[in-house]
């Protein structure tokens, strides 16, 4: 089983420690995972901008890179989902692509880890891994509940999950949603972080560091103590410990 | 004619009221977990939206077969039947009638379609007395305000404000904002208008192909008290409510109020099959523009919406920027997929005011794939809508850079390298929006790919 590495632009560059965590993982897994150097983007702040036309050259760019694996993985439930529908057509001779959770629950089947990591911890459940995925069960539909997430930080030493409000409430990122509708965003993120800081929670995490990038830019303009962690490092942490310490 | 404000701009505006957004949110919030709870007592939920949605496709697909049957048997039943290409036609047909009975006093039940007609205007400006008759759309038309929400017309007021405009209106005590006390005053206000007209205009719900009837459905028994006394009933209904038998309204039915507000079924759902003896029953069958929506294939799902609203009570857009904020007569996420196809350039900021979290499309009763359509439309809006230069440069520029890896890793670090050593007031000038109320991210001292070369490929 290949596996392919697909880091999301704006993690490539600004968090290289949730794409560094997201390797080891699956390497301490024993999968044998390697990273196409040539990769940039998966094209969906073009295709969300209306522009999908622009976003065709990485999408080639990215079939291409991806060509000779068996699996493509992302810690990235919306750069994941817009693969799944923009970039391939899911036939037989393309590569699966996972998003990195679904992938440890469904494909390896993981019921252990090794990580550690003695916080409060509030889950934001990212709406794309969520509803396009389905990485959980979202509240709208009716059925049994699942979480798959959810179901790897139990595995986690010392974690404790806490339970918000509303608990699977879109944070306003959006893309170029998170500029074009500047006030409305900002309005949402402030809201979702105020959930979590009301039930105690000390780290927020999520499958998608798209929404935690927006969370914690105003978690850091407002001066707020709660930490934001891509849920590759807390299922990663060897020795406990929070961003910025 | 003023231009149409952005959705972004408009709910800016409405957003400087923080508190009035926060209970806005809360309230709209509030309707979506009834809705929660009702669903969940359903056990096949998800059935009966697959068997409505299922149904709807029928409809859609035999639209112009079920038409004509749903004329036969109304027309047999003793309903005349009118159709409207558009809403000029629409309110032509209503003028036409209202002069014919010589009537200048009529009350009208919630109808979105006449909200979509403009109606009210229409006829206020010849001079006719048009009384809303459900309790919303009446505080609304005290308050020269078009309706906020398909389901709830004045969501958007509080209990004191309406209590100030029932007291400018009926005078009601000053200051006064119970309930009872207030509801009280409308229906003894309302009670005068329903004696006083002899024309009611109802909307329509569900028209039903193999009976020729039609259902209304309300919480405040309007639509009844409105038809049973006048001598004129006038239904107003846009092609597309159509079920194919009268058993299909087992399957919308539990889900319209489940969806709408969280109740079991609404308060009254009137079955209409003919006129009362003596009496006259006129059903007017309108299009604009829907048989347009019909032929977009990527769009023509958006039809099957039953106007249950659930798609604004839990998008979390419509919440925090209120019904006004969109400038469409129907708001929200499937007003965002509706009016686009009505006016282009009008609506042409609505598929954008979304972050396409597709919560819309799980609560839809009826399956419509509404983040989805919001997604097409905004292919079609670069296309065909306003031109917008410097967003279509900058995304042809970020498309080229991300289709070249080396260019992609040049402008990655250019950018990394330039964040680290601007100063403060650089980065967060006035056209940084994403830096107004954040901070951007902090720039690490590698990227993943130097990483990688360093620790993994040699």
């Amino acid at each position: 089983m290949k596996v392919g590495l697909f880091i999301p632009c704006y993690v490539e560059l600004f968090y290289p420690q949730v794409a560094i965590a997201s390797l080891e993982l699956l390497e301490s897994a024993g999968v044998d995972v390697d990273y196409p150097l040539k990769q940039t983007c998966c094209g969906q702040p073009m295709a969300n901008s209306g522009y999908q036309n622009y976003g065709e050259g990485s999408a080639a760019l990215f079939r291409k890179n991806f060509s000779e694996f068996d699996y493509v993985v992302c810690p990235s439930g919306s750069c994941t989902l817009h693969a799944k529908d923009h970039i391939y057509s899911g036939e037989e001779n393309e590569p699966k692509i996972y998003e990195l959770c679904e992938f440890l629950t469904d494909v390896l089947k993981i019921k252990e880890l090794k990580a550690d990591f003695p916080f409060k911890v509030g889950i934001h459940a990212s709406c794309h891994g969520l509803r396009g995925l389905h990485l959980a069960k979202p509240s709208e539909l009716m059925g049994a509940d699942f979480n798959k997430p959810k179901q790897l930080l139990e595995m986690v030493k010392g974690i404790e999950l806490i339970e918000l409000t509303r608990k699977d409430e879109c944070c306003g990122f959006g893309g170029t949603f998170a500029v074009l509708e500047e006030a409305v965003s900002v309005g949402m993120g402030k809201d979702r972080i105020k959930d979590h800081e009301e039930h105690g929670v000390q780290v927020i995490t999520g499958a998608d560091m798209s929404c935690l990038m927006h969370l914690e830019g105003i978690i850091r303009r407002d001066k707020s103590s709660v930490k934001v962690m891509h849920i590759a490092e807390i299922l990663n942490a060897r020795v406990p410990k929070t961003q910025n310490q | 004619m003023k231009a149409t404000p952005t959705h972004a701009a408009a709910a800016e505006e409405f957003l400087k009221d923080e508190e009035r957004s926060h209970w806005h949110d809360d309230t709209l919030w509030h309707v979506r977990s009834k809705r929660d709870v009702a669903a969940q007592k359903i056990p096949e939920w998800e059935q009966l939206r697959t068997n409505a949605s299922q149904v709807k496709d029928h409809v859609l697909s035999n639209m112009d077969k079920l038409l004509l049957q749903f004329e036969k048997n109304a027309t047999e039943n003793g309903i005349e039947v009118l159709w409207a290409k558009d809403a000029e036609e629409h309110n032509q047909h209503i003028l036409r009638i209202l002069e014919e009975y010589q009537v200048k006093n009529l009350v009208k039940s919630k109808s979105i379609l006449t909200e979509e007609c403009g109606l009210n205007h229409f006829l206020e400006d010849k001079g006719y007395d048009v009384v809303d008759t459900d309790l919303g759309e009446r505080i609304i038309q005290f308050n020269k305000q078009v309706p906020s929400h398909i389901v709830m017309p004045a969501i958007h007021l509080k209990k004191k404000e309406i209590g100030d405009i029932f007291h400018k209106h009926l005078g009601t005590d000053e200051g006064a904002d119970d309930p009872a006390y207030l509801t009280e005053a409308a229906r003894q206000h309302l009670r005068q208008k329903f004696i006083q007209a002899r024309v009611a205009i109802t909307g329509v719900n569900f028209g039903i192909a193999e009976t020729g009837g039609f259902v209304v459905c309300t919480n405040e028994g309007n639509a009844d008290m409105g038809t049973h006394l006048a001598d004129v009933h006038i239904a107003c209904m846009g092609i597309e409510k159509l079920v194919p038998r009268a058993a299909d309204l087992g399957v919308f039915l539990r889900l319209l109020a489940r969806s709408a507000t969280g109740q079991s079924i609404t308060n009254y759902t009137s079955h209409f099959h003919r006129p009362r003896e003596g009496k006259k029953l006129y059903l007017i069958l309108v299009d604009n523009g829907r048989t347009d929506q019909l032929g977009r294939e990527d769009f023509r799902n958006s039809l099957k919406c039953i106007r249950c609203g659930a798609c604004m009570n839990t998008c979390p857009i419509y919440r925090r920027s209120s019904g006004f904020s969109y400038n469409s007569t129907v708001p929200g996420p499937i007003g965002s997929i509706l009016s686009p196809g009505m006016d282009l350039k009008k609506h042409s900021t609505l598929p954008f005011a979304s972050t396409l979290c597709g919560s819309c499309t799980d609560v839809c009763p009826v399956k419509i794939n509404i983040h989805e359509q919001l997604y097409k439309w905004r292919q079609v809006i670069t296309k065909e809508g306003p031109s917008q230069p410097s967003k279509k440069w900058a995304m042809r520029f970020g498309g080229n850079v991300m289709s070249k890896p080396k260019l992609f890793d040049l402008m990655g670090n250019l950018a990394r390298k330039s964040l680290s050593i601007s100063p403060r007031g650089f980065v967060y000038n006035s056209f940084n929006a994403w830096g107004k109320h954040r901070e951007l991210p902090e720039v690490p001292k590698e990227s993943f790919k130097e990483w990688y070369r360093k620790n993994r490929k040699q």
